[in-house]
């Protein structure tokens, strides 16, 4: 591989590295598990001036559950390190069902859940799954740090909305209220592709009835869709096959996808549909089941 | 006193593969790996329109960067009348672009720098100003009325038709289908892919300023043609070339055919008198080099009520991109497409042909197969499971209907071919008892019952392997036989040599298991090089599973050299006349007494110590290798699958292969070659496709939007054999490289419409993928032609 040159820094604290962000000359990039930077400047579609290395940075390795609950991955968690907890199942089934979908165990083994965020690509599975989570990203200035929701974190295809003077050090997710339930489902083409249409669900139960949804679509817009709307139907109700069809139906129209060579409009959001379907039908059956 | 042969590894021994132990421990040795002193980088800048006129050229920019030696443009080629080259099928292609571009990725310029990375950088710095063109990118476009002419460099030609090609026999056919009872009409797309072998192409020009000889170590599975052809372009004596093709990391026909980074990384060498490195990229190789398929076919077939064939009309549209390049033998167009239909007994047929230039890249190589026979073999299919829908037969009796019987060899095709051998109904009866035909048929029908889709898919096919004979078979003139030369040594180990090449067939084990077979030498004696045209003995390379009928038989005939002198030698040492004395394995004794006898190994000995009176000495011989015919292999393959009615989601339930390649050298090898054959066949009718968009762009110039199906995908298969040696092969075996990519791919796609059946959907174009399967399933229509491209991206 042959980038344009670049200068390259790696700072051991985040003070340093907020620091290089801020006065480096011409663009800067973090590089974190640089599966997605490193290919873009070995196509020479990203030339960075300047790479800031995080991977030197101690204790941002993390994943796990505060106390209270909230669930935190440090930017330097790797795909793979929520694939192979196994305890993820049970605190964070949609996290579970994601991780062994992205790309392939090599890519998982040096990609990070956060680079893969501010990474912004409509076709990352991360996003939408946080989005349905209802998670945030803790970004760090020169100014301190501030929580953004994911669902105004991206601005854009493979835009963010951090300060070229910030960087991201961790996501969050807030404590589920209830037992946490959920499910992603993912049309490739092949292990290691992009969705053609990937679909993210979270619901949390009181017993059997829903006491808070969220849908994220990965895959079918310009970026990810935070299908709200559809999955806030679902509270306060059990769920039961007509209202899954009508949230079903309801985040196919809130997807906007394209005609391409992975699929007709019409198909993507018929996609989006049953697997809104399935796992959410998964999901009363393993609710009543307990019940 | 018996040497057992498959303990020295002689034929049927399942022997590890010995060029693996430097592959696996990662200490083989490809082209990239060789550093010469003083070696320079090239770099190739590529056009990013389909189809433009080139105003100018500006380079000044890419100059004045520190470390840039030279700039090479179409200008400077043509200065040197080397701006234009001549392709394998007499065609002519740009080096470097002078006049327009005429496909997206097409060498405009290169740049020769002190490392890469500023061969890169200056590439970007030239400045080219284009005027574009409107773009054809389908054989429809080609042929419009009104078309622009792509190949307006050529003289005379003033359309975009290449060729207007036919064989066989149009009236005895048009006779056929007036005396038919049924006639059946299909129509399809076999998409273009691109054979990626993980290594992409490249080369080390190296002309020595002191000697004035240019050594090339280059990515060719074909050395000696390559240094014939430098020879004749560049106008360098042929003795004053080297080819050496080092390690290969795989070719499947994209190393056959002679890329323009070969020759400007030559040129590069000489002005510059430096050694010059060029390594393609991965976009490189996928948007610029042979591609496969890429054809539209259709035809009709002749039928009787009861299912037999009369006669078969086929017509091909083949798309060949911006230069014929394809690397085919000279008498033929389209390749061997008229090998189509070759296992049934059909008495008539005809085929028409029309090639065509569009602005994509040019190619056509034998991806895996022999010149064209994959798409043969898969319309051929295709069209009898069409004939067998129509008449409402099973798909596995109508076959087994119209097979060439096993008595009736060696039997005419009705294009002309000569089948050598075979036993069809066998193996499909094996096939169907693996793969539990009956049964599956009743739990397809209890499946749907629940909603579920079941469906089976069979494809059998003979090919023709294993190009020429020398009468009909040529490339650029070049009579298509091949060679081996053999030296045993005075200890009885020996070196081989052939004008094969091996990018992972295992030419190093296998061809030591033919000499122990010959010669009773344990093959771990036996060392075998290939690939380096100053040793290697002249020879047509490898490719359409050509090396086992034809060098391999070389092997055979070379070793039987060594051993008919060696009886001589034993005779002298034993003290008889040689008509006393027998051979067994490694082994010459006297036919009175077999305890007296002396090894091959005392024979090898003799031959530089102890000779008869008058004997030259040495143990060495060479042998050329004109195969009386093409050796025919039969593959019987079955598919089952489930699609999901809701997605199109695919998956295969079993797959069972039944593969009758004659005698088989290495049993291990062979299992190989048909694993991978079958992986390719599954990638081609699942995912792995090359499309451009109306602008010609193309999609499928990277890993992520080429798909080949990894491990994780890809499904097991179950393999059976059968064995019926090829009766003029020396050792009865016949080629097995290609049958099962050829012979795959329809029991894919059949299988899946299988499950699909319902009024309405006859056809389904490759790839499978599965909004494609979805729209036939819900909408009940065909599905055709190359997948839809966003062109707002
Ligand atoms: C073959 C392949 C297949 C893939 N398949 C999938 C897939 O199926 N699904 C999927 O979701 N992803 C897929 N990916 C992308 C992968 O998940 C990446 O790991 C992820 O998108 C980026 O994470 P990273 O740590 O590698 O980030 P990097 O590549 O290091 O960075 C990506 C971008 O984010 C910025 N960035 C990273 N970390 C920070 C930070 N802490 N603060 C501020 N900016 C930051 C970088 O500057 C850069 O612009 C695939 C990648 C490859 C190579």
């Amino acid at each position: 591989m042959y980038p344009a040159r670049f200068s390259y820094e790696a700072p051991e604290t985040i003070e340093a590295a907020v620091e290089l962000l801020g006065g480096a000359r011409g663009e800067a990039r973090v590089l974190a598990g640089g599966q997605s930077l490193v290919p873009m400047m070995k196509l020479r579609f990203a030339s960075p001036e300047t790479l800031i290395d995080i991977n030197n940075i101690p204790g941002l390795a993390y994943h796990g559950a505060d106390p209270d609950g909230t669930y935190r991955i440090g930017a330097l968690c790797r795909h793979v390190d929520l694939e192979k907890d196994g305890d993820l199942g049970t605190l964070q089934p949609t996290m579970a069902a994601a991780a062994p979908l992205i790309a392939d165990p090599i890519v998982r083994m040096r990609g990070t859940v956060v680079g893969s965020l501010c990474h912004a690509d409509p076709q990352g599975d991360w996003a939408s799954v946080m989005g349905a989570l209802g998670g945030s990203v803790v970004a760090q200035g020169p100014n301190g740090r501030r929580s953004i929701p994911c669902v105004d974190f991206v601005d854009g295809p493979f835009q963010n909305v951090l300060e070229p003077d910030e960087l991201a050090i961790e996501a969050f997710v807030p404590a589920p209220v209830g037992t946490r339930a959920g499910g992603y489902l993912k049309l490739e083409r092949r292990v290691g592709d992009f969705a053609t249409v990937g679909v993210a669900v979270s619901v949390e139960f009181s017993g059997t009835q829903v006491t808070r949804a969220g849908i994220g679509l990965t895959g079918v817009g310009a970026s990810t869709i935070c299908a709200g709307a559809a999955a806030e139907m679902l509270v306060g109700e059990e769920l039961n096959g007509d209202n899954i069809a009508r949230a079903a139906g309801h985040a196919a129209e809130m997807s906007q996808p394209r005609s391409d060579h992975r699929g007709s409009e019409a198909y993507k959001r018929h996609i989006v549909a049953t697997f809104v379907t399935r796992i959410l039908s998964s999901l009363q059956r393993t609710t009543q089941e307990v019940a | 006193m018996t040497v057992d042969e498959v303990k020295i590894g002689g034929l049927g021994a399942k022997r590890r593969r010995v060029e693996d132990s430097r592959f696996i421990r990662g200490m083989g040795n490809y082209v990239d790996d060789i550093t010469l002193p003083g070696m320079l980088h090239m770099e190739i800048l590529r056009s990013p329109l389909a189809h433009a006129r080139i105003k100018s050229v500006d380079a000044s920019a890419a100059l004045a960067i520190p470390g840039v030696q030279l700039v090479l443009t179409g200008e400077l080629l043509a200065s040197r009348n080397l701006a234009w080259m001549p392709t394998l099928s007499y065609d002519t292609q740009a080096v470097l672009a002078t006049d327009k571009v005429r496909f997206q990725g097409q060498e405009v310029a290169c740049v020769v720098a002190d490392d890469p990375y500023i061969a890169k950088d200056a590439c970007e710095a030239i400045v080219v100003d284009y005027e574009a063109l409107p773009v054809i990118v389908n054989p429809t476009q080609a042929t419009a009325n009104g078309a622009p002419v792509i190949r307006d460099d050529k003289e005379n030609q003033h359309d975009n038709v290449i060729f207007d090609w036919e064989v066989g026999d149009q009236d005895g056919t048009d006779r056929a289908f007036a005396a038919a009872d049924v006639v059946s009409e299909l129509e399809l797309h076999y998409p273009r892919s691109h054979p990626s072998p993980i290594e992409t192409c490249g080369s080390i020009a190296d002309f020595d300023r002191a000697t004035s000889k240019l050594t090339v170590y280059m990515t060719t599975q074909a050395p000696h043609i390559i240094r014939a052809a430098v020879s004749m372009v560049a106008e360098i004596p042929e003795h004053m070339i080297r080819i050496v093709s080092p390690d290969l990391g795989g070719g499947f026909g994209n190393k056959v055919p002679i890329y323009p980074g070969y020759v400007v990384s030559i040129l590069a060498s000489i002005l510059l008198e430096r050694p010059v490195k060029w390594i393609e990229d991965k976009t490189g190789n996928l948007i610029s080099t042979g591609f496969g398929r890429d054809i539209y076919l259709r035809g009709q077939m002749a039928l009787r009520n009861d299912g037999k064939i009369l006669g078969v009309r086929m017509h091909t549209d083949s798309d060949h991109g911006a230069f014929f390049s394809d690397a085919q033998p000279t008498k033929f167009k389209i390749g061997l497409m008229h090998a189509a239909f070759a296992c049934y007994d059909i008495p008539v047929a005809h085929l028409t042909a029309r090639g065509v230039y569009t602005n994509k890249a040019p190619g056509g190589v034998a991806y895996r197969c022999s010149f064209r026979i994959t798409e043969a073999m898969f319309f051929q299919e295709r069209m009898v499971q069409a004939a067998a829908d129509d008449l409402g037969l099973d798909q596995a009796e109508i076959r087994r209907l119209n097979f060439v019987k096993d008595d009736d060899f060696p039997h005419r095709t009705p294009f002309g071919f000569l089948t050598d051998s075979g036993q069809y109904g066998k193996c499909l009866d094996i096939g169907l008892e693996a793969i539990g035909y009956e049964d599956f048929l009743k739990q397809k029908e209890e499946a749907r019952k629940n909603g579920r889709l079941l469906g089976i898919g069979i494809s059998t096919m003979t090919e023709p392997l294993g190009a020429g004979n020398s009468r009909e078979y040529d490339i650029l003139g070049i009579k298509m036989f091949d060679s081996a030369e053999l030296r045993v040594h005075m200890t009885g180990k020996a070196l081989l040599r052939t004008g094969a090449k091996s990018q992972g067939q295992g030419h190093e084990t296998t061809w030591a298991q033919i000499v122990a077979h010959e010669l009773g030498i344990p093959a771990d004696d036996v060392v075998v090089e290939e690939g380096d045209t100053d040793t290697a003995p002249f020879g047509m390379g490898t490719y359409a599973s050509r090396s086992t009928p034809v060098a391999g038989a070389a092997v055979s005939m070379v070793s039987r050299k060594i051993r008919a002198k060696a009886r001589k030698i034993a005779a002298h040492l034993l003290e008889v006349s040689e008509e006393d004395i027998e051979w067994e394995l490694g082994r010459f004794y006297l036919r009175s007494s077999p305890d007296s006898g002396v090894t091959i190994q005392e024979c090898a000995m003799a031959a530089y110590s102890n000779l008869p009176d008058g004997m030259e000495p040495g143990l060495e011989n060479n042998a050329y290798y004109d195969p009386p015919n093409l050796t025919w292999p039969f593959g019987c393959y079955i598919a089952t699958v489930e699609v999901d009615p809701l997605t199109g989601v695919w998956d295969v339930l079993n797959f069972v292969a039944v593969d009758d390649c004659g005698v088989r050298i290495n049993p291990m090898i062979v299992e190989g070659q048909i694993m991978g054959g079958l992986a390719e066949a599954y990638a081609m009718a699942n995912m792995q496709f090359i499309t451009f968009d109306s602008e010609g762009n193309c999609v499928g110039s990277n890993y992520m939007d080429y798909l080949l199906p990894t491990s994780w995908e890809t499904p097991g298969f179950e393999l059976h054999e059968v064995v019926t040696p090829c009766p003029h092969h020396p050792i009865g075996a016949k080629g097995v490289g290609e049958c099962a990519t050829v012979g795959g791919p329809a029991a894919f796609v059949t299988a899946v419409r299988d499950a699909l059946k319902g009024p309405g959907v006859r056809n389904i174009d490759m790839p499978l993928l599965p909004d494609r399967v979805y729209e036939a399933l819900t909408e009940g229509h065909d599905v055709s032609g190359s997948p839809p491209v966003r062109t707002d991206l």
